[in-house]
């Protein structure tokens, strides 16, 4: 039977030959992922059902990266640190990433493959939507709750139904100033925020060779703002490299047989694409940047899972250089390994670091996920009133970034730092 | 397995489409850990906090729980965040049921996994039809959703998870129905 790589990687975790769509199967899991959010929460649901004395289904296989409430003063916020901090001594867990600490990393998202945990064909689930971002290493990867994740934990397995797939066939070449962001919230737009509910969103196309890693998590990232189960891309010798340069633990890619029925097919010239936003406060709600040059904005933000990494401010710095900014500038590096990225990443001799302080970016906060999603009131880059706001982060919603009164459009690092330097959306391509 | 799936009878609260999961339980919560007794509680007390401000309070300042027992909704329930807090919090405030006209995909799953409430689908949009307010019954088993003036709307099957919700979630299911052992805790 012809199969899709979704398909091909559940049947195998399953230990079966085939898999169809609606089929309920038990998989075995290679990665369950949590964070200081649900982490404390999962680990209560494990104990509580499991036993107090009760040892994960694998210690190897439990990665916990705090990321969401790391700098601030709200007490809760630490005690849950201090809830992962004691499991993970208890259950003597080798990838825990500790605040405070050299082996801190930040958004788990960016960190998961940056410290080899993502592998191509394997079965990874996380407490976190954003975790379909994995995807793009040619994993099966999907967001779960914290009784899922407690399940999981404790015997390394989960009932799950296999999703139909939307097929999206990019082909051609992206032009100067557009971006994978801009893939992405362009497919949004088309199937909207609802369109992919429990399906897979399958990108291929000869489009895919030129998208650096990056760009690829950039893309599966948002898979479920469209609703779907997991974004996937299949590895080639781009992930290979970059996985075999990050562990040495073996896998087995998989790729889509070539007539592997699916749901709905649509395919993308790359070439006609544009930079755009998703304006408030849905990511579906798509708008060609050159429409909506007339947006005032009073703040910008360079940050999270989707457009934190260091391919994100290394677009943004291409953009600012040698320009001023003329509205509040928020960058927040994902990772640790960003945060070094932005001194060690130069252009033209200039460091992104001395770019940003040039252009008038406010301090770069430390890696976490900060005002992606608000956070608590102390939070770097929360906003409180009535902000107008360009982000490259992955939602938009009502009060998303703390205030409801807030307005959030979402768009490409590029879009972003031009929007930043003239005070409303603004087309990067003038500025490249 | 002898729970009966309930009936259901009070007001209900209306939403419209795409309600996310920060409309639901904004981030800035989530520092409650739902396994801690009094920050369950306290998830309830902010349920639905998130919705605009033109929106009728859900809960009322100073209570712990809501109202209103029923939540009717328009497409897309639930979207956004994998936050288990969601359905949670709408749980600890009381709710025992949502009528949407279809869920995001992660909630519906984390609404049976807790067991915390019945996401039920109905068959024509609801949320045009109820006010805030409204009274209602609402049958699980029969797959009735029962105006005041008496006018009859159906709910779509929901099938085994019906017994799952009832039971308490997938743990306290498997447990009764001999899927998993009961020497733990």
């Amino acid at each position: 039977m012809s199969m899709t790589i979704t398909e091909k990687i559940l049947a195998r975790a399953a230990g079966r030959d085939e898999v169809k769509p609606g089929d309920n199967i038990w998989v075995n899991a290679d990665i369950l992922l949590t964070h200081d959010v649900c982490g404390p929460g999962t680990i209560g649901v494990f104990k509580r059902e499991f036993g107090q004395d009760a040892k994960v289904w694998s210690r190897e296989g439990v990665v916990i990266i705090p990321d969401h409430y790391i700098f601030t003063k709200d007490v809760k916020a630490h005690r849950n640190i201090d809830i992962l901090r004691e499991f993970v001594k208890e259950q003597d867990l080798p990838y825990y990433y500790d605040p405070g600490t050299s082996n801190y990393k930040g958004v788990c998202h960016v960190a998961m493959p940056q410290e080899g945990h993502v592998r191509p064909g394997e079965v990874i689930f996380g407490t976190d939507s954003h975790t379909c971002t994995h995807g793009a290493l040619g994993a099966f990867a999907t967001g779960i709750g914290n009784t899922d994740a407690g399940f999981v934990m404790g015997t390394g397995k989960l009932l799950i139904k296999v999703p139909e797939t939307l097929r999206f066939t990019l082909n051609g070449k992206l032009q100067k100033g557009v971006t994978a962001k801009d893939i992405i919230l362009r497919a949004i737009g088309d199937v909207g925020v609802d369109g992919a509910t429990y399906c897979a969103m399958e990108f291929d196309g000869d489009g895919i060779a030129d998208l650096t890693i990056e760009d690829r998590m950039t893309i599966c990232n948002m898979a479920i703002e469209a609703g779907g189960k997991n974004g996937i891309i299949a590895s080639d010798s781009k992930t290979e490299a970059y996985v075999r340069a990050r562990t040495d633990k073996p896998f087995t890619p998989v790729t889509s047989d070539p007539d592997s029925p699916v749901k709905e097919h649509r395919t993308y010239d790359l070439s006609e694409l544009v930079p755009c936003v998703a304006e408030p406060n849905l990511p579906d709600k798509y708008a060609a940047v050159t429409d909506r040059t007339d947006v005032k904005l009073t703040r910008a933000y360079i940050g999270s899972c989707t457009g934190g990494k260091i391919s994100d401010f290394v677009m943004a710095a291409q953009v600012m250089k040698g320009k001023k900014v003329s509205i509040d500038t928020f960058l927040v590096p994902a990772t640790q390994e960003v945060a070094e990225g932005l001194m060690s990443e130069q252009i033209d001799g200039q460091s992104l670091v001395e770019i940003f302080a040039e252009a008038g970016c406010l301090d770069i906060a430390p890696p976490s996920c900060a005002a992606c999603l608000g956070g608590p009131l102390d939070t770097f880059g929360r906003a409180n009133t009535d902000e107008v706001v360009i982000s490259t982060t992955n939602r938009n919603f009502i009060g998303r970034m703390g205030s409801k009164q807030a307005q959030i459009y979402l768009a490409s690092p590029y879009t972003a730092a031009a929007s930043a330097v003239a005070g409303h959306i603004a087309d990067p391509r003038e500025f490249l | 397995m002898s729970d009966t799936p309930p009936v259901i009878t009070g007001t209900v609260y209306v939403v419209g489409d795409n309600i996310d999961t920060d409309q639901i339980i904004p981030a800035q919560y989530l520092n409650l850990v739902p396994t801690i007794p009094e920050e369950y509680k306290k998830l309830g007390s902010y349920a639905l906090i998130g919705l605009p401000e033109a929106c009728p309070p859900f809960v009322e300042e100073g209570q712990m729980e809501s109202a209103f027992p029923i939540v009717i909704a328009g497409r897309n329930f639930g979207c956004g965040s994998s936050r288990e807090h969601a359905p949670i919090a709408l749980g600890a405030a009381g709710v025992k049921a949502v009528v949407a006209e279809s869920y995001a995909r992660i909630f519906f799953r984390n609404a049976v996994a807790t067991g915390e409430l019945y996401p039920m689908e109905s068959e024509i949009r609801l949320a045009d039809v109820f006010q805030t307010g409204d009274a209602a019954t609402l049958d699980i088993g029969a797959g009735t959703l029962t105006a005041g003036d008496g006018t009859v709307y159906s709910t779509k099957p929901i099938g085994d998870v019906a017994p799952v919700v009832s039971a308490g979630g997938i743990f306290a299911y498997a447990r009764e129905t001999g899927m998993i052992g009961t020497d733990s805790q």
